[in-house]
């Protein structure tokens, strides 16, 4: 054992774990600790695992993660703010053999874009949609996001988020979740290597509900913004685990293994 | 020869869009134009030609559905009326940013706000000077027949492909609500994957095969000197457009003292009021544009040049288009403008007697 | 031949599907048509009226200030139209409902009381027919024959068995027209 030497190990065959070939050799812009580049590399290790490089089309969102396009090898349409489930519908639907997500913030995907993302999803729109919920608006510089917590301090509500003024965290997964078009809802988060595996294992199972065409499939990360909230990305953790998990607790809220859709297959009503 | 039919507009997009291989139709409904989604319903054309309808959740939703289709290389199309297209807004602008083909009809109504569902051409500006914010340009296309609804619809598909740019008919709610004789374009099938790729591949989002890099479709580019150079490559598109784009018609100019420039309904009612007019011996001749972008400012210049006395800008709105008509005429000559508002539609008859009063001066 | 035609009356006496039937008619004869509608909420319960033009050659204006003939089927029409009449045109009503009867000397007046024999057959839905046909008979500007063509190109084929109704009705409104002046 003492002459193994450290060049010895360093082989293909010895291999255990490395960066996926959909994953471009960009370095990330995200800050440290945020979830994002963690969400990325989960899409990109599930599209090279399913081998869907060619057949699957991504719609970056207007927020942090507008350029992750050059970080997921695979082609990609930009969107409107909000409008990503849109883009993604007008897609899927007239090329209905490809792998279509969406990834939105909390701001593109409950706030400005609530229409189109309750519509697509009510629709049962075959597509992946992946939810990034930070409960603030990171890009823009940390203010309120229709998730953002009561209490929570943001750009936009100084004195923390208050009812009277601001109204209430909106659980817009848990409404989706009643849609009879949405087939599979979870609530997932990637802060520890448990819970990286657990969203690892519901994005691949969004992804092959997809081609299944049973409806839509709705991933929603809690995520921390450690820049955003101005807390380091340590206590980013804590304080996620501390005030988002209670009121978004993590699981699956929906998971149809099919579409009962003949049950809604009604003869045209007479008048 | 096609197949000859008595139908309305609105019915005709439906069918033309149909019958020119288009891939999909999102649209959210709204009057006067809602006939072409029911057209398209009642026909089910995904039966037929694997054609895809969809009754969008609004306008914003059916514009950036477009952006989609669009991204992948195929032939996708929305229409609405005036309010809807200012919803469109946004979408029209991402589309040109993005350079997307796509085909997008309104079906004008009096404005502004809610307005009147009655015919108007008050959108002339939105249309003609982009639509949305940015520099950027539709190609814009005025039917003023039903036939023009059929044939237009063909046409605007070849342009927004041949330019990678959002193409509009600006019709109306006469245009679209009207029923005339009407030919029907032959059947094309719609485009296979295979075609596609081979005529644009280059820029499509059609799935990232290994032998090239990622087609990345957006609007968005955050260094300065990299959009102004896109910038300037629009515009010269928009030039080349300017170039070799401009159509119009020309009825009875050939010995025109006066001639009135219209485009659309407001055309067809002018050329009555032509027909009037000879009757009492004025020579009037009638230009009307079919391209209001790019808009034929060549042959309105050669006009001028060419010794007639005045212009008359005939439109159903406060005086739009007549701004273009004064740009090209450069003061050479009289230009004055004759228009009903808020769906008011004149006649020929009062158009005859404005070009008397206003340009004759009797 | 140029015949421009406005017709005008409630909403649901078939004012549009006259018109529509007319214009088919025309097309079975290698004319140029054209079928402008009034549309919107006007329409539900309210006035509507339709404008028809054939002609042999290509019509420029569909909307028109005015007309050769008026085809009208209530007061309110009549009060709208009556002077938008060319001189020496031709006005065709039906004196169901009108007290302030036409007034002018300078067209021809006839009249069609479609409404009361539309209700004596107990059809009122051949009521329009009944008016198509008196029209047809004042200004022949179309043969029986293309307005039957005409029905079966614009009639779906489940209603094709009414043709032959419609066709009696035109007679109806041949045989009952009236010179008013």
């Amino acid at each position: 054992m003492a002459d193994l030497q450290l060049q010895d190990i360093i082989k293909p065959e010895n291999r255990v774990y490395g960066k996926s070939k959909v994953l471009t050799d960009k370095p990330m812009h995200y800050c440290y600790g945020c979830s994002h580049g963690v969400v990325n590399k989960l899409i990109a290790e599930v599209i090279e695992e399913m081998g869907i490089q060619d057949k699957t089309v991504g719609v970056s969102p207007v927020g942090c993660a507008v350029f992750m396009y050059d970080y997921i090898d695979v082609d990609f349409m930009e969107a409107a703010h909000g409008k990503a489930p849109a883009v993604a519908t007008g897609y899927k639907r007239t090329n209905p053999d490809k792998y279509v997500f969406t990834y939105q913030g909390d701001g593109d995907l409950a706030a400005i874009g609530t229409g189109e993302t309750f519509h697509a999803v009510n629709r049962g729109e075959n597509i992946v949609m992946i939810f990034i919920n930070n409960a603030i608006y990171g890009m823009t510089g940390g203010q309120m996001a229709p998730t953002t917590m009561l209490g929570q301090v943001t750009a936009t509500t100084p004195y923390g988020r208050d009812v009277d003024l601001n109204g209430y965290p909106l659980k817009i997964t848990e409404l989706l979740a009643q849609l009879p078009g949405a087939a599979y809802v979870t609530r997932q988060s990637v802060h520890t290597p448990a819970n990286v595996r657990k969203c690892k294992k519901a994005i691949r199972k969004a992804f092959e509900n997809s081609a299944k065409k049973i409806g839509t499939s709705f991933v929603e990360v809690v995520s921390t913004c450690n820049s955003g909230w101005k807390i380091d990305p340590v206590a980013s953790n804590k304080w996620m685990e501390e005030n988002m998990f209670p009121f978004y607790p993590l699981g699956d809220l929906k998971d149809s293994e099919r579409l009962d859709i003949e049950q809604y297959k009604v003869q045209k009503l007479k008048k | 020869m096609g197949d000859l039919r008595l139908m309305k507009g609105n019915e005709v997009i439906a069918e033309a869009a149909i019958r020119c291989g288009c891939d999909g139709y999102f649209g959210y409904p709204i009057t006067p134009q809602s006939e072409i989604m029911e057209t398209l319903m009642a026909r089910r054309p995904w039966e037929e030609t694997g054609m895809v309808v969809l009754q969008a959740e609004s306008e914003g939703a059916s514009i950036n559905m477009i952006y989609g289709g669009a991204s992948s290389g195929k032939k996708v199309m929305t229409s609405s009326s005036s309010p809807g297209i200012s919803l469109m807004s946004e979408g029209l602008s991402y589309l040109a940013g993005a350079e997307l083909p796509c085909l997008i009809v309104n079906v004008q109504r009096g404005g502004p706000g809610l307005g009147t569902i009655q015919p108007s051409q008050s959108d002339y500006f939105q249309a003609t000077k982009g639509g949305g914010h940015g520099d950027f340009q539709l190609i814009v296309l005025a039917p003023a027949s039903v036939q023009e609804m059929n044939d237009f619809v063909d046409l605007g598909f070849e342009l927004a492909f041949k330019y990678r740019n959002p193409a509009m008919i600006l019709a109306d709610g006469v245009i679209g609500q009207t029923m005339e004789k009407v030919e029907l374009s032959d059947y094309k099938p719609r485009w296979t994957e295979q075609q596609i790729e081979e005529m644009h591949g280059s820029w499509a989002a059609n799935g990232k095969k290994a032998n090239r890099n990622q087609h990345i479709v957006t609007s968005l580019e955050l260094v300065s000197e990299r959009q102004e150079k896109f910038n300037q490559k629009l515009q010269a598109k928009y030039r080349k457009m300017e170039e070799e784009e401009v159509r119009y018609e020309m009825i009875q100019c050939d010995d025109a003292e006066y001639v009135i420039v219209a485009f659309g309904l407001s055309a067809r009612i002018s050329q009555k009021s032509v027909d009037i007019l000879r009757e009492k011996g004025i020579k009037v001749g009638l230009l009307r544009p079919i391209t209001l972008f790019p808009f034929p400012t060549k042959i309105i210049s050669e006009l001028a040049n060419r010794g007639v006395k005045g212009f008359l800008s005939v439109e159903m709105n406060a005086g739009q288009m007549v701004q273009d008509v004064r740009l090209a005429v450069n003061g050479k000559t009289k230009v004055e403008y004759f228009g009903r508002m808020g769906g008011m539609i004149t006649n020929p008859g009062e158009v005859a007697d404005v070009v008397e009063s206003k340009l004759i001066g009797k | 031949m140029t015949e421009e035609i406005i017709i005008a009356g409630f909403g649901g006496q078939g004012v549009l599907s006259m018109g529509k039937i007319l214009a088919y008619s025309g097309i079975m004869q290698d004319q140029e048509v054209s079928w402008f509608p009034s549309y919107g909420p006007e329409m539900r319960g309210g006035t509507a009226n339709v404008t028809v033009i054939l002609s042999d050659e290509r019509i420029s204006s569909p909307v028109l200030n005015e007309y050769d003939t008026a085809i009208i089927l209530n007061q309110q029409s009549l009060d709208k139209f009556e002077s938008k009449i060319k001189a020496g045109g031709t006005l065709l009503f039906d004196p169901n409902g009108i007290i302030k009867p036409p007034t002018r000397t300078d067209i021809k007046v006839y009249k069609i009381a479609a409404t009361q024999i539309a209700a004596e057959q107990g059809k009122p839905r051949i009521f329009n027919m009944i008016v198509l046909g008196a029209f047809l008979q004042v200004k022949p500007i179309v043969k029986l024959e293309n307005v039957q063509r005409g029905l079966e190109k614009s009639l779906p084929e489940r209603h094709h068995k009414t043709i032959p109704e419609n066709m009696e009705a035109l007679d109806l409104g041949k045989d009952n027209v009236i010179a008013v002046n």
